[in-house]
């Protein structure tokens, strides 16, 4: 049984349609997450989960059971807040112990005590329960709010946007200590994210979402491997698209002509809806799918597709090295590992290159 | 000397920018009070006024006027609670609930102000006088209501009066009051009555605390109030005050009316506030 299930739940503010007709259904023990930009329904999602705001239409479900009705402070679930709302006349034992005194029976002293500590020190806070939340660094903070919320042991915990106060290091730190900690615990971890990196690197699945809707539901390897749309090969890694309109339609491949004239093919996405002669697409190509080899030398390979141009920047990213290129196709992007490329120490900006892929490294995409 | 040069010259300044309100201090409220205290141990003079002397008959004396005492000391604490009862309703709608039209709700409490306080005042005598509220009582069955020189006349008055005093330090602390606290706490299986409880009530306590202060301060002076719809049956210090020192012209025993209450104050401001700190609410009393 899913932990939770949403049937095509519809909330509106107004004119607005937050979140359209979605239905999904999130694995027992899973980490999921909602990535998307702002205002695409993703916190609305959370909070129908949570009992903040009622659908106008469909079904909320947690672990079977219709939600319909069920005001807030009776679903087994809880949350984390974007800026944690710890509650600042209370110390961290008590913020900590809130969501237990409100339990009926009432936990015993002893048994209170003893919950928190263990709360704590599954974030590794123990020793700070006589702290005020504002004595905390925002590291500490944040864990106050999971220790807060796992201490009641919902069903599902919710995350919104629990990362995007703290600094990157302290980011990837916590990234790496919340998904121990969903491990650990085994409770359903969801978490609502703009921060695609966040998302990928540590969901079971991911929920695309656009205006209100689900784009696509899916593994992140499925969603980088088989994006349904422009949209989420946009969202998922960087991307280069050349846009134009399919001239020819084989089973699992499309023949794109740019806007340019050039006829590109590439196979079609096994995620995506069958693409139609004449219908827009892009041909999508990843950074790392293009090879880049010095103007005047031949191909290392044969390659399906090659074009000239020249570099016109070069950015160093640790262990790959990018490269916007200027040339035939406007501007692409490439990259390349840096031992491959510390050989050719002459691509430097300004040099002539030629760049080019295999046509079964591109994809045939949708473009929506 | 050279290095002494700028601490110096800081000093000067702050000094400079203290001296008015320093003045202002000694000249209104030390010197004043000083005198009081003299003429408190000083005598009546045959024709009224004062003689000097030192006794402390004046205070041993106190007790003729314990009524003045006991209905002060009843009704502003009294007085005190109803304010808070019906502003805190207010404070927490205006400052939670209302959405559009606020600034113009909040004109709408402090309007009053804009006329004046003893003709507003007078406004009231009418209104419970037999004429007023009893008489549109009797239309209804219920006969015999006096309202007028009473004391629920003057706590009508004292709630009418100052309401928009309690109102405002409450709405400013609910207003401040971060609204996501108050999901986390629906979050963490707390009913709307636990949230008010253990999340509401403790965060706006500091506003509590300083509308209470504000109110309870200003009544324990109330003069205009018992005058008018006390009706010189319900009277308060104040009024005692004017009356040993214009009519009877005691104002040596006036004088010791004044400071007796001067110290009931200081001990009752003191609790409040030590209260208040054992709260933990005092962080942000910005009354005091």
């Amino acid at each position: 049984m899913p932990d939770v299930e949403f049937r095509g739940v519809h909330r509106r503010f107004g004119p607005v349609r937050a979140v359209d007709g979605v239905s999904f259904a999130i694995t027992k023990g899973s980490f999921h997450s909602f990535l998307g930009p702002s205002g695409c329904g993703k916190t609305t999602s959370l909070r129908l989960i949570a009992g903040f705001e009622q659908p106008d239409e469909g079904d909320v479900l947690v672990a079977g059971v219709g939600m319909g009705g069920v005001p807030a402070y009776r679903r087994p679930v809880n949350m984390v807040f974007q800026h944690y709302a710890l509650f600042p006349h209370l110390d961290v034992f008590a913020n900590v112990a809130f969501g237990l005194r409100q339990r009926s029976p009432r936990p015993t002293r002893a048994e209170l005590g003893r919950r928190v500590d263990e709360a704590l020190a599954l974030v590794r806070l123990a020793g700070y329960g006589d702290r005020r939340a504002w004595e905390l660094s925002g590291g500490q903070q944040q864990r106050v709010a999971l220790a807060r919320a796992l201490i009641n042991r919902p069903t599902v915990l919710l995350l919104d946007e629990p990362l995007s106060a703290l600094d990157r290091k302290l980011r990837r730190d916590m990234q790496f200590e919340l998904q121990t900690l969903q491990r650990d615990v085994g409770i359903t971890f969801i978490l609502v994210t703009h921060d695609q990196e966040e998302a990928l690197s540590m969901s079971d699945s991911v929920a695309i979402m656009r205006d209100g809707r689900i784009v696509q539901f899916g593994a992140p390897n499925e969603l980088y491997d088989a994006p349904v749309n422009r949209y989420v090969a946009g969202f998922v890694g960087e991307t280069n698209f050349l846009a134009g309109r399919v001239v020819e339609r084989q089973d699992d491949r499309a023949s794109v002509r740019l806007d340019d004239g050039r006829v590109l093919a590439a196979p079609l996405s096994a995620g995506g809806p069958g693409l139609a002669v004449g219908e827009a697409a892009v041909i999508a190509v990843r950074p790392e799918a293009i090879q880049l080899w010095p103007g005047g030398d031949p191909a290392p390979t044969p390659l399906d597709q090659m074009f000239e141009g020249h570099i016109e920047s070069r950015i160093f990213l640790g262990d790959q090295i990018e490269f916007a290129v200027q040339g035939d196709l406007g501007r692409i992007l490439a990259r390349a590992p840096k031992a491959a490329i510390s050989v050719r120490g002459d691509l430097v900006p300004d040099t002539p290159v030629r760049f080019g892929w295999e046509n079964e490294s591109a994809l045939a995409l949708a473009d929506v | 000397m050279k290095r002494a040069g700028p601490g110096r010259r800081r000093a000067i300044v702050t000094a400079l920018l203290l001296a008015p309100s320093t003045l202002w201090f000694v000249a209104l409220l030390v010197m004043p009070l000083v005198v009081v205290l003299v003429f408190s141990l000083g005598e009546r003079a045959p024709a009224g006024g004062y003689q000097a002397g030192f006794t402390f008959a004046n205070y041993l004396n106190l007790p003729a006027r314990l009524t003045a005492f006991t209905n002060t000391l009843t009704l502003a604490p009294v007085g005190t609670l109803l304010c808070l009862v019906f502003a805190y309703p207010l404070a927490y709608f205006l400052a939670v609930k209302v959405k559009r039209a606020k600034l113009m709700l909040l004109v709408l409490v402090i309007l009053p102000f804009w006329t004046s306080f003893l003709l507003r005042t007078y406004a009231w005598i009418i209104l419970l006088s037999g004429k007023g509220i009893p008489s549109w009582l009797a239309v209804v069955g219920i006969e015999g209501v006096r309202l007028i020189n009473t004391p629920t006349a003057v706590l009508i008055g004292i709630v009418y009066g100052y309401l928009p005093l309690m109102v405002f330090p409450i709405y400013v602390s609910l207003e401040r009051l971060d609204k996501r606290l108050l999901e986390a706490a629906a979050d963490l299986y707390a009913d709307p009555i636990a949230t008010f409880r253990r999340v509401t009530l403790p965060l706006s306590l500091p506003g509590v605390v300083t509308g209470c202060l504000l109110v309870f301060i200003l009544l324990m002076g109330e003069y205009l109030i018992p005058q008018l719809l006390g009706g010189g049956k319900v009277f308060f210090i104040g009024n005692a005050l004017v009356d040993l020192f214009l009519q009877s012209r005691n104002w040596p025993f006036g004088s010791a009316v004044a400071i007796a209450l001067v110290v009931i104050m200081i001990v009752a401001v003191g609790l409040a506030t030590r209260w208040a700190k054992h709260q933990g609410a005092t962080r942000e009393v910005s009354l005091l």
